[in-house]
């Protein structure tokens, strides 16, 4: 606790040497869960703004994903994926909905779990999704057997979408822990601005956030390793090559930005014998997905680029709760509305 | 220390200690806890801390920083 004071006491002192207001942007799902639980954007000085950014999957998984699961689930193949999904609502319904409907569709905690049911049901379908830290688990279920329909995504392809984009002015980025022990700390050097990967606990984000204004303040655009104990440099190779054994470099689709050239990891040819979108494309090819629109009202794509704190949605806390889900932020655990709306209750 | 299982999709900054290893399967030891973890992505061994993610081990600590690691959360 001392420690802790001790941080937040040079944080403070850092904030009014450099003056001006600083903008952070957190891009991990948990680090904005810790954030909340532990009050940290509370007891930070005014002048620092820490900014939440898409570094939930559940948020960004884009609607026309949700759509084809959920067909795929409602034309009587079983689904199975992480338990967070299965709420997140479609033109369709949910996969809640579905099963509701009859569907088979299952919440797993992790791949080997879906490998399980995949015995008991042959042509289950496993819908993967989840940044760098994820896609190894599917790729290696891929080679056990396990049949996916892909939404999987390239994390830093992201950062640079919202650098580019330029809506918010971005100082510096708390990287990602768990990302960055798959990619290493090397791949966020073409971003050229202050950043610091940092690990999940309250001190780690405390000492992520004090690192990142003394970049600030003395001009440096470094990617710095707050993470150490677990973060490599070079990262996981096992991992990463495990990944592009199987899969190959796409545009992914996100809520809130669209296409992202080269964000998107598709299943190989190779592999292609485990592809949903190939083995089912006689159903997926019969959903028009230019219907495939996000809630009306809904504002989680503007929470995941950062634009605005869920407050500033008139749906939330009202019509939009953890229990009536609205939008993504709001049904996963990791998700901007979600955790705003349990850190004020 | 408290944390749910079902929050291993998220990222686990726990780690835990592999107490034996099969088949590419190791009963890793969250201080108390014993939970099968699918060891493939690492090079780890018996003894080893182990950083979990979605039933996985994405990263190994050696023994001090495993320890110290698991203090943090005391």
């Amino acid at each position: 606790m001392r420690m802790q004071q001790k941080l937040i006491s040079e944080i403070n002192k850092l904030a009014r040497e450099i003056g001006r207001g600083v903008n952070l942007m957190e891009v991990c799902g948990t680090h904005t869960q810790a954030i909340s639980r532990n009050g940290i954007r509370q007891i930070l000085p005014e002048n620092i703004n820490l900014i939440t950014g898409p570094g939930c999957p559940v948020c960004v998984s884009s609607q026309k994903d949700i759509d084809a699961i959920v067909s795929l689930a409602l034309a009587g193949i079983p689904v199975a994926t992480y338990g967070d999904v299965l709420r997140v609502a479609g033109r369709f319904g949910s996969l809640d909905d579905a099963r509701e409907k009859g569907a088979r569709v299952f919440g797993v905690y992790d791949v080997v779990e879906a490998l399980a049911l995949q015995k008991k049901y042959p042509n289950l379908v496993f819908f993967g999704l989840g940044f760098d830290t994820t896609t190894p688990m599917t790729a290696w279920a891929i080679k056990k057997g396990l049949m996916v329909y892909s939404s999987h995504k390239i994390f830093i392809p992201a950062m640079q979408a919202l650098l580019d984009l330029g809506e918010v002015n971005i100082d510096g980025f708390i990287d990602p822990g768990h990302v960055s022990a798959i990619i290493g700390s090397k791949p966020y050097e073409i971003l050229g601005v202050a950043q610091v990967i940092t690990g999940f606990e309250a001190q780690d984000i405390l000492e992520g956030i004090l690192m990142l204004l003394a970049q600030i303040k003395d001009g440096r655009k470094e990617v710095e390793n707050q993470y150490q104990r677990v973060v490599k440099k070079e990262g996981n190779r096992k991992a990463r090559n495990l990944i592009f054994e199987v899969f190959e470099i796409s545009d992914g689709n996100w809520r809130g930005f669209g296409k992202i050239p080269g964000s998107g990891l598709e299943i190989k040819k190779e592999f292609s014998h485990f592809d949903a979108k190939v083995k089912y494309k006689n159903i997926l090819d019969k959903v028009d997905f230019s219907l495939s629109k996000e809630p009306l009202g809904c504002r989680c794509g503007e929470v995941v680029r950062g634009l605005i704190l869920p407050k500033k949605c008139p749906m939330f806390g009202k019509k939009c709760t953890p229990e009536n889900p609205i939008g993504p932020c709001m049904v996963s655990l990791e998700g901007a509305c979600h955790n705003f709306f349990s850190s004020k209750n | 220390m408290h944390f749910e299982f079902s929050e291993l999709i998220m990222c686990l900054a726990y780690p835990g200690k592999i107490k034996s290893i099969k088949n590419g399967l190791a009963t890793v030891d969250f201080d108390g806890i014993e939970k099968e973890v699918n060891v493939s992505l690492v090079d780890a061994k018996k003894g080893d801390y182990v950083i979990v993610h979605a039933g996985f081990a994405i990263e190994v600590m050696d023994k001090k920083t495993g320890e110290d690691s698991q203090e943090i959360f005391k």
